[in-house]
């Protein structure tokens, strides 16, 4: 656990004096923001070391929500611990699957076939839409705009009526298998995801519109949380925060999975790595997301869901590290097997626990009323960070 | 107003106290009302009352009081104060008695109605520069406020 | 009992004076318990339309059970109140715990004494009206500090402390922006003015446009900064950082539960109502109905038009303007009507919907007794007032439902040093043209 009282203030200016020479007695605070909290998106226990209204440090109290989802996935088969993968990040649960079956899948050497390929880029494309969107709506409700979550909410449902038709679950949805897709697409569904790629463009314009240029709103994010680009690469902080600091760094691109190499599609960058343009990264990545599925429900391919895998699935001894652009981050997954039909280790890498690790150093020198607008801008879920 | 003036200084709890003082401003707001001047009692009302009251139950609240409740309320030295009291009151019986001739007996010959204009056109005539130097020192005291309280200019 | 009457009547007989400027005893307290009774009233419709119309914002719809359409939900929430567990915090100060909202509370109903619904439909018309209003409306600060205190918990202190800085400080703005208003209010033959609400909805009167728009933009300038300033002296978003959920230190109310809380809630919209009112009366115009000066051409409709007094103006847009008030309930009776016929048809709706049918019927009523001469000549200025004042609560609850919230050190920066140097400067220009008007066109 990080101590606030021995790290070293971060790469920016604002220098908090340790020891003031006023006569006038400022005591430091130490509160508690409990696990508890409407604003916290789970349950986080944050520790805050307070001067007054400054932020000296923080520690983060994490745990609140773990199940020990790594060390049963040693006592399951792979295919039987496909649905635990979707509990982690419960918002974007179609990421979390499709990280798992392509891990899965390198260490069977087999390749799910290009129409899987296609119908699981569109389910993960929609799925990092929703992410965003819950992720808008909880984050303006946190500074105080109290419509933007509704707005966000009634278009999400949209989306995951697809889901519904498409697997039964709007949730949790264990969309994916090893190998492919267990169910074909549904009569109509391409249709329905033009139609919603329709609907949806002229509300990113909406949200956009509450928000972009309302001067409170920019406000309270500009300035707010500033990470530097080599801090995020030196704590490992990945997704939209790294990429609002400025460095291009996108695994669709980089490392590209599941032909995300026949897209085209662009990488929104920030400048300043501040909250603003968190926001502003977020926003764009939905248009460039309705753009990949656009190209994509054009050029569904005809051919099999699901390539021969075998019934008992029985990996050559081995380990392999698969990682995802997930909507919050590097999404990796080590699987170590043994050769039998049960994993001998799955380390799941989530994108909110490493992230989380950045909340300190963004904090610092900041109101406590910034902390939670920090917290919203991390886009951390808690069942990720604990798993 | 009388009333007040006792409970301000006989209540343990300085809250209590501050309370009762804002009773007995608002109780000066009235006398002034009776006196013909609804100018001053509106300003009292606004600044006395809603200002400098609110300034006080500030430092009261934020000071801790469980220090001063155990602290005893009256002093030990009571019989100077009486005294005290008594020569106080002796001087003001004596001015009232014998000085009845400076104090106006009747309202001035000035329309009620006219009395906000009657204030502004004295204060910003004949003693436009005693205004000037309270607000001066008004200014004065923020900024040695400020200078006191900042940590870093 | 012959002298009873006598004094009754002799107010109706009097002309142009308030009760209390007439001395009147039994008027006065007539008109108060009218005001009283119609703030109340005004106050429970506000808690219904706050929640519908933010709902309608959100895409949502609000109430709909209680009542046809979550018309009886401010009833139920009132009774809620009424009958929830009386909690008072351990260690705290039962008297000074009793005694905050009932502060709050008197400053929010007192300020009514001088609001003018018309040229003589207030309570008293004191010749400092506004410095009263001012005055009183910043007492309710003190009943919000000893709140905070009084709950003997850290948090909502400091939220109290927060909340009652932030009301200070936006009184200043406040007050700079009406002393602007009542600079133009001199502008007179005479050269003086007037604080008194009356004299200045009489001074827009003689001068024949609403402050809003004169000398614009000086006049529209000091509206918005009292506008912004009035929202942020009440507490509302988007400056409720003090009483906001998701924030760290709770409100100053946090102890407060069940009819406490009510009364500091009541005292909050009427806040919310007086402030409002301050600024109907100094910029717009008050009772005066749009185009106070223009009549149009002078027409005679049998037995409707021209009204009985000789006095009031003939001309044609009086007439249009002063249909207003009938039409506007017929209008809301028709609502109710188009609502009715969309109600549900299962039997489990019925009595819903004979309510509704009966609301509109009642407000059809009295949209027809509106257009009856008698009645119609009277009511224009409550009406006129009544109207504006509705568009700045409908203005609140946008703003509620629409920006975000400030942060403290971001409201206090607003409040010092944005509005505070536009009102200086405001201030400032606005007596130099005066000045100048009054040197040039005399």
């Amino acid at each position: 656990m990080t101590d606030p009282n021995t790290l070293s203030p971060p790469s920016l200016e604002t220098h908090v004096a340790a020891h003031d020479d006023t006569f006038l007695d400022t005591n430091e605070l130490v509160i508690n923001m409990g696990p508890q909290h409407p604003a916290t998106h789970g349950v986080l226990r944050v520790i805050l070391r307070l001067d007054g209204e400054k932020v000296l440090g923080l520690e983060c109290v994490i745990g609140y929500l773990h199940r020990g989802v790594e060390k049963i996935a040693e006592n399951r088969t792979y295919t039987m611990f496909n649905p635990y993968v979707d509990r982690m990040d419960y918002v974007a649960a179609v990421s979390n699957g499709l990280g798992y079956c392509e891990a899965v899948e390198k260490l069977l050497s087999v390749e799910a076939p290009p129409r899987a390929q296609y119908v699981r880029v569109i389910l993960t494309e929609l799925n990092r839409i929703t992410s965003h969107q819950l992720w808008l709506g909880t984050h303006a409700l946190d500074i105080g705009a109290i419509t933007p979550l509704f707005y966000t909410f009634r278009d999400r449902e949209e989306v995951l009526k697809i889901f519904e038709k498409y697997c039964g679950a709007r949730l949790t949805t264990h969309a994916f298998r090893i190998g492919g897709l267990q169910y074909e697409t549904y009569n109509g569904f391409e249709q329905e995801v033009k139609n919603f790629l329709n609907f949806f463009r002229p509300k990113i314009d909406e949200y956009e519109e509450l928000l972009t240029t309302n001067r409170i709103w920019v406000e309270r994010t500009r300035k707010v949380g500033v990470i530097s680009g080599e801090d995020c690469i030196a704590l490992g902080v990945t997704g939209p925060v790294l990429r609002a600091s400025g460095v291009k760094w996108d695994i669709r691109k980089a490392q590209p999975y599941a032909n995300y190499k026949n897209f085209d599609f662009e990488i929104p960058t920030g400048q300043n790595g501040d909250t603003y343009d968190r926001y502003l990264v977020r926003m764009a990545e939905m248009r460039q997301s309705v753009r990949i599925i656009q190209q994509a429900v054009e050029g569904i391919p005809e051919g099999p869901i699901m390539a021969k895998v075998p019934k008992v699935m029985k990996p050559p001894v081995g380990e392999v590290y698969h990682s995802i652009e997930a909507p919050k981050g590097e999404l990796g997954y080590f699987i170590v097997s043994d050769g039998s039909t049960q994993p001998y280790r799955v380390r799941v890498r989530p994108p909110s626990f490493v992230n989380l690790q950045a909340l300190d150093m963004m904090c610092r020198g900041q109101l406590v009323a910034d902390v939670i607008a920090v917290i919203g801008t991390l886009d951390i879920v808690l069942g990720e960070v604990d798993r | 107003m009388l009333i007040g003036g006792v409970l301000v200084i006989t209540r343990k709890n300085a809250v209590h106290s501050a309370l009762a003082l804002i009773v007995t401003l608002l109780a000066q707001a009235a006398i002034y009302l009776m006196l013909y001047a609804p100018f001053v009692a509106g300003v009292q009302i606004i600044l006395y009352a809603g200002g400098i009251m609110v300034l006080f139950l500030f430092v009261i609240m934020l000071v801790s009081i469980e220090r001063t409740e155990k602290e005893r309320q009256f002093n030990k030295q009571w019989l100077v104060g009486i005294v005290a009291a008594g020569a106080l009151g002796g001087l003001f019986i004596t001015v009232y008695s014998k000085g009845q001739s400076i104090f106006p007996d009747r309202a001035l010959p000035i329309a009620e109605a006219q009395n906000t204009q009657v204030v502004g056109t004295m204060l910003y005539g004949q003693y436009m520069f005693a205004f000037e130097i309270a607000s001066l020192l008004l200014l004065v005291a923020i900024i040695g406020a400020v200078v006191m309280a900042k940590k870093r200019i | 009992m012959g002298q009873i009457i006598q004094y009754i009547q002799s107010y109706l007989r009097t002309k142009d004076l308030t009760p209390g400027a007439a001395g009147n005893v039994f008027w006065a307290l007539v008109y108060i318990m009218l005001v009283f009774a119609g703030l109340s009233v005004a106050v429970i419709a506000m808690n219904w339309l706050e929640r519908k119309i933010l709902a309608h914002m959100q895409v949502r719809l609000g109430p709909m059970r209680v009542g046809p359409h979550g018309l009886l939900q401010p009833i139920a929430d009132a009774l809620k109140l009424l009958l929830k567990e009386d909690i008072i915090p351990a260690e705290a100060d039962a008297l000074v715990f009793w005694v905050a909202p009932f502060i709050v509370v008197l400053a929010a109903f007192t300020v009514f004494v001088v609001v003018p619904f018309g040229p003589t439909h207030a309570i008293t018309d004191m010749n400092i009206g506004i410095l009263f209003m001012l005055g009183v409306s910043s007492l309710s600060v003190l009943g919000i500090v000893t709140a905070g205190w009084a709950s003997n918990s850290h948090y909502p202190l400091i939220g109290a402390l927060r909340s009652s800085a932030q009301m200070v400080s936006y009184e200043v703005a406040m007050g700079l922006a009406v002393v602007s208003a009542i600079l133009m209010t001199s502008l007179n033959a005479e050269g003086t003015g007037t604080l008194s609400m009356i004299g200045i909805v009489q001074a827009q009167q003689a001068q024949a446009e609403w402050f809003i728009f004169k000398f614009f933009p000086l006049g529209l300038v000091a509206f918005a900064i009292f506008a912004i300033a009035m929202v942020a002296e009440t507490n509302r978003a988007p400056f409720d950082l003090p009483e906001a959920e998701s924030e760290l230190t709770a409100g100053f109310h946090t102890e407060y539960s069940g009819f406490r809380w009510s009364l500091f809630f009541l005292a909050e919209y009427s806040a919310m109502i007086a402030v409002s009112s301050i600024a109907v009366t100094l910029w717009l115009g008050g009772w005066l109905r749009p185009f106070p000066a223009l009549h149009g051409p002078s027409i005679t409709i049998a037995h409707v038009w021209p009204p009985a007094d000789p006095t009031a103006p003939t001309g044609a847009l009086d007439f249009v303007l002063a249909l207003f008030p009938g039409l506007t309930f017929l209008f809301l009776a028709g609502m109710c009507f188009y609502s009715t016929v969309r109600m549900p048809k299962h039997p489990f709706f019925r009595i819903q919907t004979i309510g509704l049918a009966g609301f509109g019927a009642a407000l059809a009523l009295i949209g027809l007794i509106l257009f009856w001469p008698p009645v119609r000549d009277r009511v224009g200025d409550i009406y006129w007032f009544s109207a504006k004042v509705a568009a700045f609560m409908y203005l609140y609850i946008w703003y509620r439902g629409t920006f975000p919230r400030y942060r403290f050190d971001q409201l206090m920066k607003v409040g010092w040093k944005i509005l505070l140097p536009i009102g200086l400067g405001v201030l400032i220009l606005t007596a130099t043209v005066a000045l100048l008007q009054t040197i040039w066109h005399l």
